[in-house]
């Protein structure tokens, strides 16, 4: 198995594969650990941006072109159906970021806050904070 | 074609080199319009990412959108709300460790991969040849990612236009009741 590994073909074709992971794996990072959700849609949108660049590189042919059609019968061409694919998956995926952006300014309207935390804290109060001095009161 | 692999290497080892450092300076930084702008320059790294690997249009998109229009969005939303991120109080382990192991078995996931850039692979044999063929004879259209989209798979980008639109319509209903005038809204209700 190391010997694989170490082999330079071997690691230089499978080089874009090993920084998506660590590209998706940053942004999940971000998404998971951070509390500020403005810096959740961040890594959210590293995530997604690592995500094209898998599939991007699994279309790329070695010698070939972009896909768009020249006279010489014997070009080489990229695949191009991972290319529609992701052109639909980024215009679906600036839609999503406007709409949670969208419900983050709403949220700092109503909590005046966009720490996760806070919101919890706040949204705990609503929920258990009157009703226990309710219970204090009787 | 090994020199050309090899070509392609430099490139892209250069990029994923800067993309890293980029994800990483978002991830240390909590001033978060550092984080918008950086986020705008990780967009425009992967969209020079694209070109090299050939998907012009979707590097032309990825300008536009993801450094452009998203940036800007982002901005907007930073000067409704607030410009710095709190320290969280939480311990990273959990996230850190979950991070690791899904990124571990991914990594395990690519040994089996084709290598990159074969022209034997699956993804190449199957489909895509046809389409490649099929598309001059077809539409008449000189690019295929084109004639793809707006032709063969026309409906889907139907769909995704709709997906845009009920965004825009969601994002309209959230961000137009809040700045509804008093006055105006109480024969409404």
């Amino acid at each position: 198995m190391s010997d694989i590994v170490l082999d330079l073909d071997f690691v230089l074709g499978h080089y874009n594969y090993w920084m998506f992971v660590i590209l998706m794996m940053t942004g999940l990072y971000v998404t998971v650990s951070r509390g500020n959700l403005i810096k959740k849609i961040v890594g959210l949108n590293l995530f997604q941006t690592s995500v094209f660049m898998l599939y991007i590189s699994m279309g790329k042919v070695i010698g070939g072109t972009a896909p768009i059609l020249l006279d010489d019968p014997d070009t080489v061409y990229s695949n191009p159906l991972p290319h529609v694919l992701i052109l639909t998956a980024i215009v679906v995926g600036i839609a999503t970021t406007a709409l949670a952006l969208a419900l983050v300014v709403r949220i700092r309207e109503t909590y005046g806050t966009v720490e996760e935390d806070d919101i919890l804290k706040l949204e705990h109060e609503m929920d258990f904070g009157t009703q226990a001095h309710d219970g204090g009161r009787h | 074609m090994s020199a050309d692999l090899i070509g392609i290497a430099i490139i892209d080892i250069l990029l994923f080199t800067f993309l890293v450092v980029t994800a990483f300076a978002i991830m240390r930084l909590r001033n978060l319009f550092a984080v918008v702008m950086l986020a705008g320059v990780f967009s425009l790294l992967s969209a020079s990412l694209f070109v090299t690997l050939d998907a012009v249009d979707v590097a032309f998109t990825e300008a536009a959108v993801g450094a452009g229009i998203s940036t800007v969005l982002m901005l907007g939303t930073l000067a409704l709300t607030v410009r710095e991120e709190k320290k969280s109080t939480h311990s990273a382990f959990l996230p850190l460790l979950v991070c690791l192991v899904t990124g571990a078995a991914l990594i395990y996931g690519t040994l089996d991969m084709p290598p990159f850039g074969g022209m034997d692979t699956p993804v190449q044999t199957y489909l895509a040849p046809d389409y490649i063929q099929r598309t001059p004879i077809d539409t008449g259209v000189p690019n295929i990612v084109t004639a793809v989209l707006a032709s063969y798979r026309g409906y889907d980008t139907l769909g995704e236009t709709a997906v845009v639109f009920t965004a825009a319509i969601a994002v309209l209903l959230l961000l137009g009741a809040a700045i509804r005038r008093p006055g105006k809204d109480d024969g409404k209700e």
